[in-house]
């Protein structure tokens, strides 16, 4: 028989496997160990959630957001009430944009905290994902606390936020912080000198700044490659013009630099729920405009038309003015936008969700190639993937 | 902000049209909610784009996002719309382009690498045809998947279901089977123009010829 030479095969990485973080199927083209080609199945988290949308009311239509990135639940939200906002012109009180701010950073750590660790564990570290997912359960809490729910929230709603935060939740969400920050620290400290972690991630999945354009990357793999671009300061929503804080960016556009990134945002995070807590106005915290936002319940007692408006606002649910908006807020894992048209009916027309994460994966392919097939996988650990946004 | 955004659309109104050799009538710049919007005749979109992220005071290098929208009534069918933005200059812009359902659009993905994805989504969901894309693959729907679901058209319930089949071992597909009736309310007030007739009014005409005959 003659020798032939195999110059390179293929293999089929996931859609079950625990380093794909969700169902990613990846077909693979290797050359010994080196990927030549990465090629991304997505869509077995498919759920039409965009289909669904235009056949609901907009109120029905919130809680789709929360399940889209299932861990950065309340920052979609704000990104698709804005966009109604936008098109109703409609004013939110100061206290619930502080609320939504507020919220806004305990999301963005509750994000970077499953990322991190779990990136950890994709290169072997598993300490990390302990401590951070019992600092994750105290942020849940606080989800738990103002909505009644841990993950799914549907707290931000159009005109605000559904209800006030209960008494002594500011208090606790301060108490939380500190301890937090030291948190933070110990994590690092088992992480960025470490000897593999460094191994791992150091010069593994470089994009140069203008590669992370021409791709559409936005969000820590964007700043991670240098650009100090941010959209909470870039194009200030809410009271962000308010806030003080600072944007981390990364010099090499590596694995450890978007780690780098991640680790101070968190930090970052932590000073805007301080100072959010610090000047929180009083007053309502949602908009009086009774024909879009729902009476109170007391009033529903007493007066016809808020009894009226009751039943109107949970059937056939606000009709906006027909228009269309593209709003795009800075999510913890990257520029998260609502391309919303409406036609004047109490449905959207059309809502397509722009998915920070559905840009980064497709950089996958020129990542990765040339890197070794476990490198990969510190790569898709790093890019931040969640398949709840990316399929849809 | 608004100044700036129409500051901008003056200048591509009278900037592009040369630069892209397309006919100066054929673009429209629209500004609302504090965006800005150019309309574009399909064949110029790559030109369209290679300009916007060339030309010095437009700078749009990141492409956002391509979605579709369909308008079933109207021919032609579909809205291709690309959203940029400028990391240099802080804006955004819109271009919408209009698409046939049964003729294909310049593919941009020579201008801007990322449009890949983005360009089969749209075919998949809507069956927009990107000519010139390297591998126009269906994305987010199963293998083997017929139909675009979303399109107007297309039936929220879907026309497969899949079920795992213990006798068969494997997975079948089967015609949807809808347990509960699907339900489907209509919330349009009777008193500001239904387009049908309410249950009872055609005996109210009936009446009014009987009176007058």
């Amino acid at each position: 028989m003659a020798e032939s030479q195999i110059s390179s095969y293929t293999i089929n990485f996931g859609p079950q496997h625990p380093a794909a973080h969700g169902v990613l199927r990846l077909v693979l083209e290797l050359d010994g160990e080196v990927v030549r080609r990465a090629d991304p199945h997505i869509g077995l988290l498919h759920r039409g959630t965009e289909k669904l949308i235009e056949h609901k009311t907009y109120l029905q239509a919130l809680p789709y957001f929360d399940r889209l990135d299932y861990v950065s639940m309340m920052c979609q939200e704000h990104a698709f009430v804005l966009a109604i906002e936008k098109l109703l012109e409609l004013e939110v009180p100061a206290r619930g944009q502080y609320i939504r701010v507020l919220f806004s950073e305990i999301t963005r750590i509750l994000n970077h905290l499953l990322n991190i660790t779990t990136q950890a564990l994709d290169v072997g570290a598993m300490t990390p994902t302990l401590w951070g997912f019992e600092e994750r359960e105290k942020l849940m809490e606080f989800y738990e606390r103002v909505s009644g729910a841990r993950l799914h929230a549907a707290y931000f709603r159009v005109g605000g936020v559904h209800r006030d935060m209960p008494a002594g939740l500011t208090d606790d969400i301060l108490e939380f912080c500190g301890p937090f920050l030291k948190v933070v620290d110990d994590i690092e400290g088992l992480l960025t000198e470490n000897r593999i972690f460094k191994q791992r991630n150091v010069d593994v999945g470089t994009v140069t700044l203008t590669e992370a354009q021409e791709w559409g990357f936005s969000g820590v793999m964007l700043r991670g490659s240098g650009a100090a671009w941010d959209l909470r300061k870039a194009q200030p929503y809410e009271v962000y013009e308010k806030m003080d804080f600072d944007i981390p960016v990364g010099k090499n556009g590596d694995c450890y630099d978007r780690y780098l990134c991640r680790i101070e945002e968190m930090r970052q995070s932590v000073r805007i729920i301080r100072q959010s807590i610090d000047e929180l106005p009083d007053g309502p915290v949602v908009a009086d405009d009774h024909k879009v936002v729902p009476p109170r319940r007391d009033d529903m007692k007493r007066s016809m038309e808020a009894l009226i408006h009751h039943f109107k606002l949970y059937t056939e649910g606000f009709h906006v003015p027909a228009g269309e908006t593209y709003t795009a807020i800075e999510a913890p894992k990257g520029e998260f936008g609502v391309y919303l048209v409406s036609d004047g009916s109490n449905k959207p027309y059309r809502c397509k969700i722009r998915a920070p994460g559905f840009a980064h994966l497709q950089g996958l392919d020129f990542m990765s190639r040339g890197h070794m097939l476990a490198d990969t996988v510190a790569i898709i650990g790093s890019q931040d993937i969640v398949f709840g946004e990316i399929d849809r | 902000m608004d100044e700036a955004l129409t500051e901008l659309g003056d200048y591509i109104a009278t900037a592009m049209p040369g630069a892209t050799a397309m006919p100066g009538d054929a673009l429209e710049t629209e500004l609302a909610h504090h965006e800005l919007m150019l309309r574009v005749p399909a064949a110029a979109i790559a030109k369209v784009l290679a300009f916007l992220r060339d030309d010095p005071s437009c700078q749009f290098k990141v492409l956002v996002d391509i979605c579709g929208v369909d308008y079933p009534d109207r021919t032609p069918r579909f809205d291709v719309v690309y959203n940029l933005l400028s990391l240099t200059h802080n804006h955004r812009i819109r271009v919408k382009i209009q698409a046939a359902e049964d003729s294909p659009v310049p593919s941009v993905t020579s201008v801007h690498k990322g449009a890949g994805w983005f360009e089969r989504e749209a075919w998949d969901m809507y069956g927009i045809m990107f000519d010139g894309h390297p591998d126009l693959r269906r994305i987010l729907t199963d293998y083997g998947f017929e139909g675009h679901p979303l399109r107007k058209d297309f039936p929220l319930s879907g026309f497969v279901e899949v079920r795992y089949d213990d006798e068969e071992k494997r997975v079948v597909y089967e015609p949807v089977k809808l347990t509960q009736e699907f339900r489907t309310f209509d919330f349009m007030s009777p008193w500001e123009g239904a387009k049908y007739i309410l249950p009872g009014d055609e005996k109210a005409t009936v009446d009014d010829e009987a009176k007058d005959g």
